[in-house]
Order: C-alpha cells, then sequence, then structure tokens
C-alpha cells in the first residue's frame, strides 16, 4: 500500500496530526474540555465553509476560525477556563452561520466545488497533496513543540490553579494558549477526519491513556500512541476494504483502544484496591 | 484530653524572632474597611490558628501576608521583607473544594509539581536533578504519613488523605511560613483532629510558622500556640485561653458575647451580633 502517493501522504501527514491530537488531547480530558473541543469542530465547519464562500483556501479558513475560536472562548470564559453556557452559544451561533455559508455556497457555486461542505465535515484525508503533506507536518510539530514546552506549569494549572497561580505560573496566559493550541491542531484534525468526527481522535486516544496510567509523562506518551494508531489502523482497513471511509476507520480504531482500556483496568482496580460490596465504583 | 489543660504552651511569640509582624495594619476592599488596626505576630516555628465568623477577613489575612492585597494603613513584615518578596518562601494551601473524582493524577505528581511545576518543558527521566527532586518528593510525603497511598490517584483519595499530600506539597520547597486556609474545612472530627496533630509536629520538625485559617477551635486546639480571632472589624491574638474567652471576645465584637465550657470540654461561643455562629456547631 505504500506504492500509492495518495496512500504515503496520508499516512505522513496522519502521523503527525495524531502525535498533535494526542498530546493535546491528554490536557483537554485532564482539564476537562472535551465540550471546548466540540465546539470548536463547528466552528472548523463554519470556517470552512466561510472561506470557500469568500473564494479563499478552505484548510486556511478552517484554522484561522478555529485558533480565533479557541482564544474567544478562552476570552470569555471565567478564568480562562471555557464554561458550558459560553461554549453552547457559541457553538449554535457558529453552526447557524455554517448554514447559512452552506447555503450561499450551494447556490452560488454552480460549477465547481460542490463537496466542499462534505469534505470539512468528514475529512479527505486521501486527497492530500505533496503541498498540503508539509503544510501538516510543519504546524503539527509546531503545536506539539508549543505543548511539550508548556506541559508542566499546564499540568500544574490543570490541576491546581489557585496554588500554580500563587507559584508564579502565569495561569491565565496558559489557559488562553492552550486554547489557541487546542483550535490550531482541531483544525488538523478537521483534515483527517472531517469537523464531526475529530472529538473523537481528541478525547478517545487521551481517555484511554488516563484510563491505563496516573503518571502523567507516561499519560501523554500513551496517548499520543494511541492517537497515531489509530490513525494507522483507520487508514490500513480503509485501503484494504475501499468501501469503508478512512475518516469513521480512524474513529472506530480509536474508540476501540478506548473500550480495550476501560475493559483492562476495571477488573484490575478490583483487584488491587478491594472495596465492599460496591465494588462497580472503581476507577 | 482535655482540650484546655493541653493547650497551655509558653508564649514562644516574645522569645524568637518573628516569621509575620503587622503595626496598625488596615485592608480595603472595595471601599469597605475589612479590618483596621490590627497588630500581631507570629513566632517562628509557631503554629497560629486564626478564627473569626465568616465575614470577619480571614481569608484576607492571608491575602494580606501574601501581599495579594495593599494594606490600606500600617506596616507588615513577613519573613523580614515586604509582604510579596518572600515568595519562594512561603507555602500557600488556599481554600478549596476536593479533587474531582475522576482525576486520574498521582498523590507523588501533585507533590513534585509543588517542586517543579513552574519550570517549562517535561521533565527528563533519569538527570541528578530528577533524582535529587524524587528524594526530596519522598521524603515530604513520608512526613506527612502519605506513603501508602502517594502512587494512587488523587481522585480516588479521601478528603484527608488529599489534605495530606496538599500540605506535603506546600512544604517541599522547604518554605518557612506556610498559610492554610481553611484545610479542615470538608474533613471529619478525628480527621481534623489528625491533621492538626500533623501540622503540630511539621512545626517543630521543620522549624516553619503555620498560620492555619479554621471555622471550629475544638478539634486543633490542643495543638495550638497562638489564636488570631478576627470579628468586628479588628483582631485579637494571644494564647487561646486568653483568646477565647467572655471578656476579651466581648471587648472584640463590641457586644456581650459569652464563652460556655461544654461538658465534653468543647468551647461554645455564644451571643454573636450576626447570624449565630456557635464553634462546633457544625458537627454537634
Amino acid at each position: 500500500m505504500f506504492a500509492h502517493e495518495f496512500m504515503r501522504n496520508a499516512l505522513i501527514a496522519g502521523s503527525f496530526v495524531g502525535l498533535a491530537c494526542g498530546l493535546v488531547g491528554y490536557f483537554v480530558v485532564l482539564r476537562a474540555q472535551v465540550f471546548a473541543g466540540d465546539a470548536l469542530s463547528h466552528v472548523a465547519f463554519t470556517g470552512g465553509l466561510a472561506a470557500a464562500v469568500l473564494g479563499l483556501n478552505i484548510l486556511a479558513g478552517v484554522f484561522a476560525a478555529t485558533i480565533l475560536g479557541g482564544i474567544v472562548m478562552g476570552l470569555l470564559g471565567d478564568k480562562a477556563r471555557a464554561d458550558d453556557v459560553t461554549i453552547g452559544s457559541l457553538f449554535a451561533w457558529t453552526l447557524g452561520l455554517g448554514v447559512l455559508f452552506l447555503t450561499i455556497f450551494t447556490t452560488q457555486d454552480s460549477a465547481g466545488n460542490g463537496t466542499a461542505g462534505v469534505r470539512v465535515l468528514f475529512g479527505s484525508i486521501f486527497g492530500l497533496s505533496a503541498a498540503d503533506v508539509r503544510t501538516s507536518v510543519v504546524l503539527a510539530v509546531l503545536a506539539c513543540a508549543i505543548l511539550l514546552a508548556i506541559a508542566r506549569p499546564l499540568l500544574f494549572a490543570s490541576l491546581d490553579n489557585a496554588v500554580a497561580a500563587a507559584q508564579g505560573v502565569p495561569v491565565r496566559v496558559l489557559g488562553l494558549g492552550f486554547l489557541a493550541l487546542l483550535g490550531l491542531v482541531a483544525a488538523q484534525a478537521t483534515q483527517a477526519v472531517g469537523a464531526l468526527l475529530l472529538l473523537g481522535l481528541l478525547a478517545a486516544p487521551a481517555g484511554a491513556a488516563h484510563r491505563l496510567t496516573a503518571n502523567p509523562y507516561r499519560g501523554l506518551l500513551l496517548s499520543a500512541l494511541f492517537s497515531v494508531g489509530s490513525i494507522w489502523i483507520g487508514l490500513t482497513l480503509s485501503y484494504a476494504f475501499p468501501t469503508l471511509p478512512p475518516s469513521s476507520m480512524i474513529i472506530a480504531a480509536a474508540v476501540g483502544i478506548y473500550l480495550l482500556a476501560l475493559a483492562t483496568t476495571i477488573p484490575r482496580a478490583r483487584a488491587v484496591w478491594p472495596r465492599p460490596a460496591n465494588a462497580n465504583v472503581a476507577a | 484530653m482535655t482540650a484546655m489543660a493541653t493547650s497551655l504552651r509558653p508564649d514562644t511569640g516574645s522569645r524568637k524572632g518573628a516569621a509575620v509582624t503587622f503595626d496598625g495594619a488596615a485592608v480595603r476592599l472595595r471601599g469597605r474597611t475589612i479590618w483596621s488596626d490590627v497588630s500581631l505576630t507570629v513566632a517562628e516555628a509557631a503554629f497560629v490558628a486564626v478564627l473569626g465568623p465568616n465575614g470577619a477577613g480571614k481569608s484576607t489575612l492571608i491575602k494580606a501576608i501574601l501581599g495579594l492585597l495593599p494594606l490600606a494603613a500600617g506596616t507588615a513584615s513577613v519573613l523580614g521583607r515586604q509582604p510579596g518578596v518572600a515568595k519562594g518562601r512561603i507555602g500557600y494551601l488556599p481554600q478549596r473544594h476536593g479533587f474531582d473524582s475522576g482525576t486520574r493524577i498521582r498523590g507523588v505528581d501533585l507533590v513534585q509539581l509543588g517542586l517543579d511545576g513552574t519550570r517549562w518543558g517535561i521533565p527528563l527521566p533519569g538527570s541528578p536533578s530528577r533524582k535529587r527532586d524524587a528524594a526530596r518528593v519522598a521524603e515530604v510525603i513520608e512526613l506527612v504519613g502519605a506513603t501508602t497511598y502517594a502512587r494512587r490517584p488523587i481522585g480516588e483519595l479521601s478528603g484527608g488523605e488529599q489534605q495530606r499530600l496538599l500540605i506535603a506539597q506546600a512544604l517541599v520547597r522547604r518554605p518557612r511560613l506556610l498559610l492554610l486556609d481553611e484545610p479542615l474545612d470538608s474533613l471529619d472530627l478525628p480527621n481534623q483532629a489528625a491533621v492538626a496533630a500533623l501540622v503540630r509536629r511539621i512545626c517543630e520538625e521543620e522549624q516553619v510558622a503555620v498560620l492555619l485559617v479554621a471555622h471550629d477551635i475544638n478539634p486543633i486546639i490542643g495543638y495550638l500556640d497562638r489564636v488570631i480571632y478576627l470579628a468586628g472589624g479588628g483582631a485579637i491574638e494571644g494564647a487561646p485561653e486568653e483568646v477565647i474567652t467572655s471578656e476579651t471576645l466581648s471587648r472584640l465584637y463590641g457586644a456581650p458575647i459569652e464563652v460556655l465550657h461544654a461538658s465534653d470540654s468543647r468551647l461554645v461561643v455564644v451571643g454573636q451580633p450576626e447570624a449565630p455562629f456557635v464553634h462546633g456547631d457544625r458537627h454537634a
């Protein structure tokens, strides 16, 4: 399968995108910001379609919208931890705007690219050009480098905001920066699995890692491995069975890993810390 | 144990150097004076409880010591410096609620973050500084008696276990002053006494002065050196048996207050002007 250029492109870009999703996802789960990731996926949809309406690069539109969306959520939310009401409002309004752009786009663009909506919603990982791959790799490496640089103070602030602030950690700037980074990674994941499914790639591998280890640095590593693994498994399945779309196979692999992690940790939790009668609350 | 008898400790305030000194201090928040004309001294390695009704400015006092709130009047000295200057030598445990039960990070990592959480990047395994840090983390976890559960996820621990690990985190940088804002709040009575006993031991073994904000003096009175009682816009500092009396508290509140000695040796303060607040009533 490595003989095909589209497959090589998908594997290279997918690996780096997966790495970024896994690392950022670990903190998304720790900070209970899965809902923020969900909102950003809808922002990605609207941004992509707005760019299409304006005749601009769809991917550039997705990036601009999600990074801006992350920053806006951080600024609106209390203490740079976007809250549910803020995200919910932003999210519905943005999706409405996306529908508007979709209508404008499909009525004005009779000739050419009528599939833009579908591509943004479900990803186009088998349609990447060499230039797309380069952009993906550069941005993913940048996202990973920033995340690893801020990982320790971000971990401190995520666990214990007030103590971290008292020790001199710039918690507000970190919270905002993290949401902007989440926006960047969400835009990348939009390319791989689409706006509708990117949440799975952010949450499922990270959720599995949190289940399997309580050591944060090992957890980060596991989350990244699971995320890259999901991409590889998904792409291989989709290549072997061409009727299966890659995005759904990637998410199926990620969720499969999460379910396996659940299945292996529940009995172990019981054995190590036996609790009376209601042992099913373990872990 | 009779609380009053064991609480009679020599006045350590006058003999040793001072960790905290306030002289005629006042704090104003949004135009309202929280307290004024507060003069007090916290000796080195002393265990001092900060008491008083809700809204009397107990947390405000902690924030003033940290230098997070400016004084509107008077002077303050913290570890011989202006408040806010000696930040690295102060351990601070803010008022908080427990960790979410889904928080799957080990207690040992939480304590470690107290040591290196402000550094950028991720720790590299096997480096000499990492080993030194790990030794200090293990030592302080041992000190608070949390060794058996420090490697379990923090969200799965009880309130008392979490509190011990948080105290270890505040202690890990060897502070000279420890500020604990309501660390006993979510604990049951035996655990409140156990944590107070631990703090007493830490004062002596680590030679650190501790200010502990509390609602209820009864479970901790036997371990204290001194008490700071905030009420009526002022404060009184002294030994517990001097401060928690009908005369002293009546003078502080400017209204008749009665301190009763219940048959189980608990102290009950009655007659406060605002919403009835009784020491120990939350657990009665």
